[in-house]
């Protein structure tokens, strides 16, 4: 700990600065999560209006197979996407960062672009062109004379994982870069005399250099994956027959049993859960690492 | 292709890469790299092109071919000129939820990652607890319970049911942490007070000028996700006067979706989508020296 932090043990003053965010992170994420989880113990019924039935939202959840199916499925769609976004991320990071590649920050900037566009406008986007109505595909039909359609409920999800993997790749890519940046210029010199290869000096130097980084944005990923709601809210407006059920997300059923359906508490019992099973995944991947080095 | 080989420790004015390793480029290395850049890049060309299409052209044409007319003006023009010009109230509604949002979230995740850096307090562990836990929770599972909450407190349909939730942002308040407590050096804070200068006086003067980098970065990514809020203001807000763009796009798309009465809008549509993204392309790319550096920030820990 350093000096200015001891000298002002048993001062409070730390509280002044940390109080307006502590008071509006409790307005915005503690109250509401309180909140849920006491409609989550109601029920809003035809006769009646809101009763209280106790844990009975959760255990019929537990037993939803409209529930399961979506878990299972974001939970297959994270383990597939998640490594292949991944890998193509660090591959292009060490590419961009081993400097023989022309025209590299040009390529850098556009890879990161994608991020920088809503999720609305790249589900349009890409619903257009893979669309067989107006886009790509409906050219390839035309001239081959196949029928072939990347929206229906056999594919859907693929192209899903082409959209996002199209946004988040890049942001990914990033991370890694800068990590490889800072990478003390010493260690290549060292591996330069020790006559270290391109590819000893990535496996030995610069991957280790990246084990912090790659626990980080394997977290966000997986979180981000787990409440894939955008795309799937989106396509059904675009593309008929995508197979895109009401339950396709966890967060797509609970938005629609909240929106749709008038099942606030049942609503709330979905995302609590959903936010209790991201939570344990993403501490056990390894949140407990977020912390700078000084705290230690 | 210029710089020899032979030696392979020399220093180099352009790069730390060509002081020591093999420079050569790599034609093979290169192609893959740009495959990767041109599935990034060609969505981005699609919309280009098709902005540029009249509703008939784009019905009628190749994707990637241009129409028979230039309408990207006509479109323009129309897109502002539709329903009483609804669409640059929508443009303005996101400037407000972005402007406001961005800096005051920036704001109070600066002054409490100074406060956590360079503070000591009863309280701090748990603070930090909740806080640092509170990342993982998914935006989207906070939102239905924000909305319930909201709507008993008669908020919803409001700007601020869209603005209260953008001024928390709990992954700005860690990278302000992890930068306050390597940028701004104890010395310095500790000469402020024996000058006399107070605890926030010492923020404002001393700290906030060595914490521009991180700010910069956490502000830019701030305006991006508000920028690009989809769920949040999908469920707070029903009055289409108060909608930010990316909602207002989805309602013009899903109109002119239904088929039969529904009226074809997809050039308006798609030059929306066109407007919508480039202000934020413009900031990434003029602000790049920031966040570039910034990026690193949460990611290097060791």
């Amino acid at each position: 700990m350093s000096t200015v932090v001891t000298r002002h043990k048993g001062r409070q003053i730390g509280w002044a600065f940390v109080a307006p965010f502590g008071v509006l992170f409790a307005v915005v994420f503690v109250l509401p999560i309180l909140y849920a989880a006491y409609l989550s113990l109601f029920q809003d019924r035809l006769v009646g209006g809101m009763s209280f039935v106790g844990l009975a939202n959760y255990t019929k959840l537990l037993q939803d197979p409209q529930f399961w199916n979506g878990v299972l499925r974001v939970f297959g769609f994270t383990l597939i996407q998640v490594p292949i976004m991944l890998a193509l991320a660090l591959l292009l990071a060490l590419a961009l960062d081993s400097g023989r590649l022309h025209a590299s920050k040009f390529m850098r900037i556009a890879i990161f672009l994608p991020y920088a566009v809503p999720a609305i406008v790249s589900t349009l986007m890409w619903g257009f062109m893979l669309g067989v109505r107006y886009g790509l595909f409906r050219s390839i039909n035309e001239s081959l004379g196949t029928d072939l359609n990347p929206f229906q409920p056999g594919t859907t999800l693929i192209s899903i994982g082409v959209m996002v993997t199209w946004a988040f790749t890049g942001y990914n890519m990033l991370i890694f870069y800068s990590v490889l940046r800072a990478v003390p210029q010493e260690l290549y010199e060292a591996a330069a005399i020790d006559g270290a290869g391109q590819f000893r000096v990535a496996w030995s130097i610069k991957l280790p250099a990246l084990r912090g980084s790659l626990g980080i944005t394997v977290i966000f990923s997986i979180i981000g994956t787990f409440q894939i709601f955008n795309e799937p809210q989106i396509l059904p407006s675009m593309v008929a027959g995508s197979g895109i059920t009401t339950f396709y997300t966890p967060n797509l059923y609970a938005y629609n049993l909240a929106f749709t359906g008038s099942q606030q508490g049942y609503a709330a019992a979905l995302a609590l859960v959903m936010a209790a099973i991201t939570i344990a995944i993403a501490y056990a991947v390894q949140l407990r690492g977020l912390k700078p080095a000084r705290e230690q | 292709m210029t710089t020899p080989v032979s030696s392979p420790v020399r220093p180099s004015p352009h790069g730390r890469q060509q002081s020591f390793t093999d420079p050569r480029r790599n034609g093979v290395l290169t192609f893959l790299t740009a495959l990767f850049t041109l599935y990034c890049l060609l969505p981005l060309i699609w919309l280009l092109i098709n902005a540029t299409k009249s509703q008939a052209d784009f019905v009628s044409s190749f994707g990637f071919s241009f129409g028979d007319g230039f309408a990207l003006f006509d479109n323009i023009k129309e897109l502002f000129a539709y329903d009483d010009g609804i669409f640059a109230r929508w443009f303005l509604n996101t400037v407000l939820y972005v402007g406001v949002g961005a800096i005051t979230s920036t704001f109070l995740a600066a002054l409490g990652g100074y406060g956590l850096a360079k503070h000591s307090f009863t309280g701090k562990r748990a603070f930090l607890f909740v806080v640092l836990g509170s990342i993982s929770v998914p935006g989207i599972a906070l939102a239905i319970p924000q909305f319930m909450l909201f709507a008993k407190l008669g908020l919803t349909d409001t700007p601020w049911a869209v603005l209260i939730p953008s001024f928390i942002n709990p992954f700005g308040l860690y990278l302000m942490w992890v930068f306050a407590a390597e940028a701004v050096p104890n010395g310095l804070l500790d000469a402020a007070k024996i000058d006399g200068a107070g605890e926030f006086r010492t923020f404002f003067q001393i700290a906030m000028p060595l914490l521009v980098p991180a700010t910069v970065t956490v502000l830019l990514f701030s305006f991006v996700s508000i920028w690009n809020n989809y769920f949040l203001p999908l469920i707070m807000l029903k009055d289409p006067d108060w909608y930010p763009l990316t909602i207002g796009i989805n309602q013009w798309n899903s109109m002119s979706s239904r088929a039969g009465n529904g009226e074809l809008l997809q050039n308006l549509v798609i030059t929306a989508s066109l407007v919508t993204i480039i202000p934020l392309i413009a900031a990434f790319i003029a602000l790049q020296r920031y966040w570039q550096s910034g990026l690193s920030l949460g990611a290097v820990k060791e």
